[in-house]
């Protein structure tokens, strides 16, 4: 699957979508209507659904054959309006104005019938070339809605074909509708709703002078449209010859000239100061007493509500005074218990097993008569380095990634939102913020790349720059742990593993206190400025699709996480491995440069070597741990890593004490971002100057966070 | 315990807000005090004159709220909603639009 990222208007290379394909078909719909989980099915891709709206920030793409048909099916974000302008919805528009699409399929959420009509209507005047999917019709039946779905037909003009997506029923339906729509075998006749006589006359008059401007431009009534509205993205996009490219796929297109866009912005102007209403208010409020019509003529509600009285009744609790965040903390904790419990044995077995091999292969190696430092580089460095990875990282991943998944599809996360947002509101930052530090807590890249969904561009910045306090997975092992042998190993097993569970709840909130302060420091000095409006859906509460779950949180995050992990490992161990045994005057590199960093190490509460292994495992957090544990033991064979107390007892030796661990897990939650990371900041920024403030910032919040515990810890004598 | 800031635009005393009502009451749209995307994105909600909306619940610290409109739950921060000039059901009809 390819997952195209469009930054700027109207960028989508065109010539990559005219080959290859029959039909081009869009996807289009409210947000968390399904559309992904419709996309998914048709095309056969496991593009991750998450239950909550903004999921799509990109489009998406894939492939569907039928009766020997090639269709491209292309996923847009969700969006609640073609008239709208912010950002992620922009490339909806887009695609559905100017991107030829054969056939739109629009998703609907048959339970909210009203508010995805408006989207519809504005649709239907665009194309007639369109097939319904009115989806979610086992919610809709639990929420005692029944929809007349011929009626709906009749009134819309074009095939309604009713889905339960997630379920596959309906979609063998819908596929046949949009071939028969393609092919111009179903003929529509889409309801049109009727403007204002002074707007159609402005339309009129306006749109052919727009068409001698830019010639062969579609929609070219729509864009008049937006012009007479005031629509700021579209004139800069006319301006630029933007538009124009637009319309005249592989010719050199001129910039209109200033005299002809002068003459137009003058006809406008006229046409503006007849038209009294707002237009878009007025387009809105005459969509929307259509689309109240045409849902009241197809909606029976037969049944009571039930499903509705339930999510409310558990929203009440869930966002509840009393309940609200002891629940939160409690799913928090209850979420690190279970993989801290669940991963102790499967580690254990996956790092003896995977440390037998070694040895094995250690003896093949001394057999045939290698040379004693490729065994070591290749044995001891790279498949060590790689083993290590995998048995400390595969099993908590297994069990972390699907729960989480599990929250997300249910709809837990827009709730997170919901009863945090004050303290956002607050640091003067988005609501969504809330959702993109959520999907940091999977990998900090991703939650980079979703701030795509806040449409201010200093709240999204703000997002970005303070995305890194949430630990991802990668620094999942580190602080486990850190938690497991340090803190609660003193304790029984069983206490031990809660205990660990609500030390990691402690830190992770260090990390989310770190967000707000840091971002109120940003929204005070350098990005000032109020916070922008948002409006959050709260969607229902949605049974999770538990093969899903499993699939996409195994294969999708668990596999290419660890894929990452281990493609980064194995040099970064071989690596380590000659750094830990090339001497230079007297002692390894590595113990060089580890003395070096001492003093600074010691100051914060760590040592050199720590320091070190944060520096050199700057591509990956993962390996931090086998970095120092490396460097401790130099070249010293140990293949009894796996067992707890033995790794505490090197740790120990080497002087660590309760000071070191905290300060260790606070540094790895609070330092400068991984590579990858780094550069999705600066994908998504293109600026040098917030690429660099996105990794000192943290760095220095660490600095000093871990300056004063230390010092503290060291006045009142431990350490 | 609502916290309502001071940059809510002037109104009238006896208009009501958005951000006025507690959960459970219903109300209904009047006008909209609010230019830009904003207002877009309400309007597109389905925020227009004459829709009914219902507070549904309130975050624990205080704001925002989550109100129904047209069988979906929307969340709204209190200096957001407070643009959204409603009646109560039961008052009587006043004139649309007067101000």
């Amino acid at each position: 699957m390819s997952i195209e990222v469009k930054g700027s208007f109207l960028q989508e290379s065109h010539e990559e979508l005219e080959r290859g394909h029959d039909y081009l078909v869009a996807l289009a719909g409210n947000p968390n209507t399904g559309k992904s989980t419709v996309f998914n099915h048709l095309t056969g891709l496991k593009q991750h659904v998450g239950n909550w709206p903004g999921k799509t920030v990109a489009r998406a793409e894939g492939t569907l054959e039928y009766e020997g048909n090639r269709y491209k099916l292309i996923d847009l974000p969700g969006t609640y309006s073609l008239l709208s302008n912010a950002v992620d919805e922009e490339i909806a528009r887009n695609f559905i104005l100017f991107g030829h699409p054969e056939v739109v399929i629009l998703v609907v959420d048959s339970t909210c019938l009203e508010r995805n009509l408006n989207l519809v209507l504005q649709v239907l005047e665009i194309t007639d070339r369109v097939v319904i999917c009115l989806n979610l019709m086992d919610e809709a039946a639990r929420k005692g809605i029944e929809i007349n779905v011929d009626q709906l037909s009749r009134d819309l003009g074009v095939p309604v074909i009713p889905t339960i997506a997630n379920r596959g029923e309906g979609l063998k339906e819908l596929v046949e509708a949009v071939a028969e729509v393609a092919s111009g075998r179903t003929h529509t006749s889409p309801h049109h709703f009727s403007l204002k006589p002074e707007i159609s006359k402005a339309l009129d008059k306006i749109t052919p002078y727009l068409e001698k401007l830019v010639e062969g431009l579609p929609n070219a009534r729509w864009v008049t449209l937006f012009l007479l509205e005031g629509d700021a993205r579209i004139r800069e996009a006319l301006e630029t010859g933007e538009l124009a490219r637009r319309a005249h796929v592989n010719e050199r297109v001129l910039k209109p000239k200033m005299s002809e866009l002068n003459e137009l912005y003058g006809l406008i102007e006229e046409a503006s100061s007849s038209i009294w209403e707002p237009i878009h208010d007025y387009i809105v409020t005459s969509i929307y007493a259509d689309s109240e019509e045409i849902a009241s003529r197809a909606i029976q509600h037969a049944e009571k509500d039930i499903k509705h009285d339930i999510d409310a009744a558990v929203d009440r609790i869930v966002t509840s005074r009393k309940f609200g965040f002891p629940i939160m903390a409690a799913f928090l904790i209850g979420l690190f218990w279970t993989t801290i419990v669940g991963a102790n044995i499967p580690s254990q077995l996956l790092a003896n097993g995977l440390f037998w091999v070694e040895e094995r292969l250690a003896s093949t190696f001394g057999a045939v008569g290698a040379p004693l430092w490729l065994e070591g580089f290749l044995i001891h460095g790279v498949y060590r380095g790689m083993a290590w990875v995998v048995s400390v990282m595969l099993p908590p991943m297994a069990i972390f990634f699907p729960l989480f998944t599990i929250l997300e599809d249910v709809g837990f996360l827009p709730r997170v939102a919901f009863n945090l947002d004050r303290l956002f509101q607050w640091a003067g930052a988005h609501g969504k913020q809330a959702i993109t530090m959520c999907m940091g807590f999977g990998c900090n890249a991703a939650g980079i790349i979703s701030c795509r969904s806040i449409s201010s561009p200093r709240e999204r910045l703000i997002a970005i720059l303070t995305n890194n306090f949430v630990p991802c997975n990668g620094r999942w092992p580190t602080l486990i742990l850190m938690a497991t042998i340090f803190l609660a190993g003193i304790y029984p097993a069983k206490a031990s593993s809660l205990l660990a569970a609500v030390i990691l709840a402690i830190i992770t909130l260090v990390g989310i206190f770190a967000t707000f302060i840091v971002s109120a420091l940003l929204s005070n000095t350098v990005l000032k400025g109020e916070s922008s409006f948002f409006t959050l859906e709260m969607p229902s509460y949605r049974r999770p699709q538990f093969l899903h779950v499993l699939y996409s949180s195994f294969i999708e995050r668990t596999i290419k996480v660890l894929y990452r992990a281990v493609i980064v490992a194995a040099p970064a161990g071989g690596i380590i491995w000659v750094l830990g045994n090339v001497y230079i005057g007297g002692s390894t590199i590595m113990a060089t440069l580890a003395g070096s960093l001492s003093t600074l190490g010691r100051l914060i509460g760590l040592d050199g070597m720590i320091l070190l292994a944060f520096i050199i495992a700057l591509p990956a957090n993962e390996i931090v741990i086998p970095t120092i544990i490396m460097g401790y033991t130099g070249a010293s064979v140990m293949t009894e890593i796996a067992s707890m107390a033995e790794l505490r007892a090197l740790f120990a030796a080497q002087g660590f004490t309760i000071v070191t661990a905290v300060c260790l897990m606070l540094f790895s939650v609070l330092h400068f971002p991984c590579g990858t990371t780094t550069y999705t900041i600066w994908k998504e920024t293109r600026s040098v100057k917030w690429t660099i403030l996105s990794n000192l910032i943290p760095l220095t919040v660490a600095f000093i966070i871990c300056f004063i515990v230390a010092q503290f810890a060291y006045l009142l004598g431990f350490g | 315990m609502r916290a309502v800031k001071s940059d809510i635009p002037l109104r009238k005393k006896e208009e009501h807000t958005l951000a006025d009502i507690g959960v459970g009451e219903k109300v209904r749209v009047l006008e909209l005090k609010c230019e830009g995307a904003y207002r877009r994105r309400l309007l597109d909600l389905g925020l227009i004159p004459g829709t009914e909306v219902r507070a549904v619940m309130l975050s624990p610290l205080g704001n925002p709220m989550a109100y129904e409109i047209r069988g979906s739950i929307i969340a709204l921060r209190l200096e957001d909603a407070s643009k959204i000039i409603v009646k109560q059901e039961n008052e009587k009809e006043r004139v649309k639009g007067a101000d």
